[in-house]
């Protein structure tokens, strides 16, 4: 492990490094860890800015909407400078702004089932801040095939959840909680429904705190659970979470490959 | 949330069991017996909407009427939710 520190990065990460379970050690593993962000809306955005400012040296950033008036509510990666501009483009800028010293690869595509495993081959832990449930369950799939940690947030209204969920490691994955996404139009997406802006930077900065936690290995994963928060109730409850042995992706006799996933239709913006 | 009468009240109304359960956290009771099916429909919820915990253990949809609740289960609903 590489324990050499530039004066600048001491500097920089010092309240890290006076944290015993964080310390150089810890550091040194967000320096080297690499993280694949999908999604720069209102959860990637305090998700990058929080892994950028923390020194995790690699950050992979996909999506292929333009930022537009109504993200400006709580998608602060970006600015009303911004409008028109690719968001991966206008939140790598923010990253980079906030520490130079990450690499922040922003990649301007829409996630399918003929480009996915691609985009998260070179990211140890991937993080799903997307707006819709065909990117999540394929998103899902893709890291049970490939054994890649994924850490996902999803936010509606005044509600969030968060999951981490590495089968490969033990534990269950996104559909052991939802085999099948819902019937397309019953669920109401945030710009249908909603959703308040504060809710989406909890929910990613909580991310964002779990990515760190795997990355250095401490603390008590989220793992084998499911956090709901209720916003206007203020209630916060981590649920059980257990694998399911006939789950149809990280079962005995789970999906081999993506073939069950349709090439992606072009959505409204998030 | 729909709204499940008192177990006091019920106790006074002398009419079929009650069943008290916890629902998300909270100490709940309700007109018995109740499979995960009725309770979502007491509860006014879409059953495609939700996935459904029972003492720590998914229960799938397809066994949502067939799974009779009992006194003291710990019930957990989680809202499908994919906004970002």
């Amino acid at each position: 492990m590489d324990l050499d520190f530039s004066e600048a990065e001491i500097q920089r990460y010092a309240r890290h490094i006076l944290l015993a379970e964080v310390g150089g050690t810890g550091q040194s593993k967000l320096r080297a860890a690499r993280v694949l962000i999908a999604g720069a809306g209102g959860l990637g955005s305090p998700l990058l800015l929080y892994l950028a400012a923390a020194g995790v040296g690699t950050i992979g950033l996909v999506d292929d909407d333009a930022v537009e008036l109504s993200n400006l509510q709580r998608q602060v990666a970006h600015g009303t400078g911004d409008l028109g501009r690719p968001k991966v483009d206008s939140a790598a800028a923010a990253a980079r702004r906030i520490n130079p010293l990450v690499e922040v690869r922003p990649v301007r595509a829409r996630i399918g089932p003929g480009n996915v495993l691609d985009l998260i081959r070179d990211y140890d832990i991937i993080c799903d801040g997307t707006d819709n449930f065909d990117t999540r369950f394929l998103l899902s799939d893709a890291c049970v095939l490939a054994g890649k940690t994924l850490v996902s947030a999803a936010v509606l209204r005044f509600e969030g959840q968060l999951g981490v969920f590495r089968p490969h490691a033990g534990g269950p994955c996104y559909r052991c909680l939802h085999p099948a996404p819902p019937p397309p139009g019953l669920v109401p997406s945030c710009g249908e429904a909603g959703v308040l802006g504060a809710v989406t930077g909890v929910m990613g900065t909580l991310q964002a705190t779990e990515v760190l936690k795997e990355i250095m290995g401490i603390g008590e994963t989220l793992a084998g659970r499911l956090l709901i928060w209720d916003a206007l109730a203020m209630r916060m409850r981590t649920i059980a979470l257990p694998r399911d042995p006939e789950c149809p992706s990280c079962g005995a006799h789970g999906y081999r490959d993506l073939s069950h996933h349709a090439e992606p239709a072009p959505v409204c913006a998030g | 949330m729909a709204r499940g009468r008192s177990a006091a009240n019920m106790a006074a109304m002398d009419t079929t069991t009650v069943l008290a359960i916890g629902v998300n956290g909270e100490e709940r009771a309700f007109d018995g017996p109740l499979s995960v099916a009725g309770l979502l429909e007491r509860l006014g919820l879409d059953a495609r909407k939700v996935a459904v915990e029972r003492n720590k253990a998914i229960v799938r949809r397809a066994h949502y009427a067939e799974t009779w609740l009992e006194p003291g289960d710990a019930v957990e609903i989680v809202h499908f939710i994919g906004g970002g």
